[in-house]
């Protein structure tokens, strides 16, 4: 299999065994009361690296965030940034800052009076304020906007009034809890652009909190996936969908058809899976499954083919009946329901205007797919 | 569509119009209601009280029932009532500034509610602060403990400060069993007693405004504020304390305006000489029964008091349009 590398190319400081890490959380543990919001954590984090926790609610990321914030401090283990234990450092004395969720822009201040609270913090000199919060105001085009307060704007501009705020004292690692979470669609997909645009032009370090998978696949340069408190899967965007490390992460990272059954080794990484029903599949991503075990084939939706007849040569072809057709426009699903019950998602682009194959509710279909198109899941 | 059904539609639609127009009407008359209602009240028992006492403020003093002349009626016919009503002056009014007593009183009732008010803000903040900061569950429980005074006659709540605070009272037989003091403190019959009388009985009118305003202020605005490098302290006089601003501003209205006209404590805790309005109108009205010149008394000090009062609703109304 090719190494599934990051977005931008020459970037991949977590690939060279001598760089040296930025954040690093070690064996980070947080309770509260009973409840484990963190459990034995360990993550390391490049500098000038876009990078995203990602998660369902209440699965622990906030709570990373809230401690390389300094807002609570972690129960056990420790966390270093730039080698400096950050242990009973607070918050206002850390060179990290953050962007809310609920944006906490100060109401009884004007735009630029929220842009500049940090830099009057710091003691910077009146002209140099002027200078940076003007630099600000037209880095986030809020320029007409300097003498508003938070109420007078739309969530969008209060959105990037917080944004503003948060990079204004150029933090060495800037810290954005859901950013994008209160903004309509549109709206964020335009934002995470701009997002990934600041991050390259200032070259700050970004860690940010999402439960939106495709958030963090757009913006992040590495996604770990959080789960319980606990790390399920650091790696690039591209290494989550096309090579997840586990069920849950395939699972959680897009859409996913799943296959469980006992593996056969063959040849240098090829395997057949006994998926049951008579149903075997042929794979040459068998990683190191050992022979006889338990496993799960993992393919995603845009990989499989329908088709009317089996594929004439085709490696792996199961048939089944045409259960269910979403047309979304830019493509098509089909939910194809085998013979043994179980429902297959494919995906197919809908490169043509018009379809040259139509398949319609419960006609008799194919699904077929390469042996290099899925993955195999031990754990 | 024939010309008839064009014209059976238009018609019909007409009558919709009609019904809807009528319905409008009927909703801004029940809306028209709603506020006559309050306004009637006011009418009846702020107005029409005031304009009797104004008028009383312009008579004389008579021994007589009710002790004042004239009393306006229609005994005498129209022409009778309006000679009545040119026997109505501002003498009273002359004589308010021509006795230092009243001045003084006006001058000392507004000192010593200032004062009262600042200690009655310095004692309720801490505790306001503390019950919106306390975990969510037990909060209720708190808002319960601060009103719960209420339940008592204020007249007896003040009346047991006298137990504590006499040379003999309670206080001093702490203080003297535990040695700090050798001398019983006198306090009961000084202006202190009256701080504390008016900051105990008025501290609830503090309280909850300032927690009302404290409780809806957003944490995270703390946090963001020391995630920017503000330290605690700093924080709180650069955020929290300009938000709970309109519930500081609400909070000392409602104990300096009704402190000003306080009777009951200076009365009870300050002793015969103290000097204070309330206490000078009650002696007007009741030992001299000079009804004339202690409704002055009351006019002048309702004019007092508006100042205060409009810059308390002005207060509210801005806080109202930023919660918008």
């Amino acid at each position: 299999m090719k190494s599934l590398g990051s977005i931008r190319r020459d970037f991949a400081p977590w690939n060279d065994p001598n760089a040296k890490p930025y954040i690093q959380f070690e064996n980070v543990t947080k309770r509260f009361g009973d409840f484990t919001a963190v459990n034995n954590l360990s993550l390391t984090i490049f500098e000038r690296e876009f990078f995203a926790l990602l998660g369902a609610s209440g699965c622990g990321k906030s709570t990373l965030l809230r401690m390389l914030a300094g807002f609570e401090e972690p129960t056990a283990g420790r966390i270093l940034l730039d080698g400096q234990d950050l242990r009973g450092i607070p918050p206002y004395r850390r060179p990290v800052n953050m962007m809310f969720q609920s944006y906490a822009l100060f109401p009884h201040m004007t735009v630029e009076n929220n842009i500049a609270f940090g830099l009057k913090q710091d003691g910077m000199a009146k002209p140099e304020i002027a200078a940076r919060v003007g630099e600000m105001l037209k880095l986030v085009k809020l320029e007409q906007f300097a003498k508003r307060k938070p109420h007078q704007l739309s969530g969008g501009q209060r959105q990037r009034v917080a944004l503003a705020r948060s990079v204004a004292k150029r933090p060495k690692v800037l810290l954005l809890d859901e950013p994008l979470g209160a903004l309509d669609k549109k709206l964020r997909e335009e934002t995470q652009f701009e997002l990934m645009d600041l991050q390259q032009n200032l070259g700050l370090t970004f860690v940010v909190v999402t439960h939106d998978q495709e958030e963090a696949m757009t913006m992040a340069d590495r996604i770990a996936i959080i789960d319980k408190g606990e790390v399920m899967q650091v790696a690039t965007p591209a290494e989550v969908y096309e090579a997840p490390g586990s069920r849950f992460v395939a699972g959680f990272v897009g859409n996913v058809n799943m296959f469980e059954g006992k593996i056969a080794r063959g040849e240098a990484g090829t395997a057949s899976i006994d998926a049951g029903n008579g149903i075997t599949i042929r794979t040459e991503n068998a990683g190191d499954a050992a022979a006889g075990a338990t496993v799960a084939f993992a393919i995603r939706p845009e990989k499989i083919k329908v088709s009317s007849t089996k594929p004439a040569g085709a490696v792996n072809a199961i048939e089944g009946e045409v259960y269910d057709i979403a047309y979304l426009g830019d493509m098509t699903v089909y939910h194809v329901r085998l013979d043994d019950g179980q429902v297959v998602r494919a995906s197919t682009m809908n490169a043509a205007r018009i379809t040259e194959d139509p398949l319609t509710w419960n006609d008799r279909a194919w699904v077929s797919f390469r042996p290099d198109a899925g993955v195999v899941l031990t754990r | 569509m024939s010309n008839a059904a064009v014209t059976a539609a238009t018609a019909s639609r007409a009558i919709d119009a009609d019904k809807s127009a009528l319905a409008r009407l009927g909703a801004a008359f029940v809306g028209r209601l709603v506020i006559i209602v309050p306004y009637v009240w006011l009418l009846f028992f702020f107005l029409i009280p005031f304009v009797i006492v104004f008028k009383i403020s312009l008579s004389q003093t008579a021994i007589a029932i009710p002790p004042y002349t004239p009393v306006l009626d229609f005994s005498d016919g129209i022409s009778g009532f309006f000679a009545q009503l040119k026997q109505l002056s501002i003498d009273n009014y002359l004589w308010l500034t021509q006795d230092a007593l009243y001045f003084n009183a006006y001058v000392t009732s507004v000192i010593i509610a200032a004062i009262s008010t600042v200690l009655t803000l310095l004692v309720g903040y801490p505790i306001a602060y503390g019950m919106a900061r306390a975990p969510a569950a037990i909060r209720p429980t708190l808002l319960m403990l601060v009103i719960l005074p209420f339940w008592t006659s204020f007249l007896i709540r003040v009346y047991a400060w006298i137990g504590i605070l006499k040379p003999e009272g309670l206080l001093n037989q702490l203080l003297l069993a535990t040695g700090i003091i050798s001398q019983p403190l006198i306090i009961l019959n000084t202006y202190t007693a009256i701080f504390i009388g008016i900051v105990y009985s008025y501290l609830p009118f503090m309280v909850l405004p300032l927690y009302s305003a404290l409780e809806k202020m957003d944490h995270s605005l703390i946090e963001a504020a020391k995630d920017l490098g503000c330290p605690p302290t700093s924080a709180f006089w650069k955020i929290t304390f300009p938000l709970s601003l309109p519930g500081v501003i609400a909070g000392c209205l409602l104990v300096f305006i009704p402190a000003v006209g306080e009777f009951v404590i200076p009365d009870l805790l300050g002793g015969s000489q103290t000097l204070m309005i309330g206490k000078t109108l009650w002696n007007e009205f009741f030992a001299n029964r000079d009804w004339p010149v202690s409704s002055a008394v009351a006019v002048i000090l309702l004019l007092l008091l508006i100042v205060p009062i409009m810059l308390f609703q002005r207060a509210q109304a801005r806080a109202q349009e930023q919660d918008r």
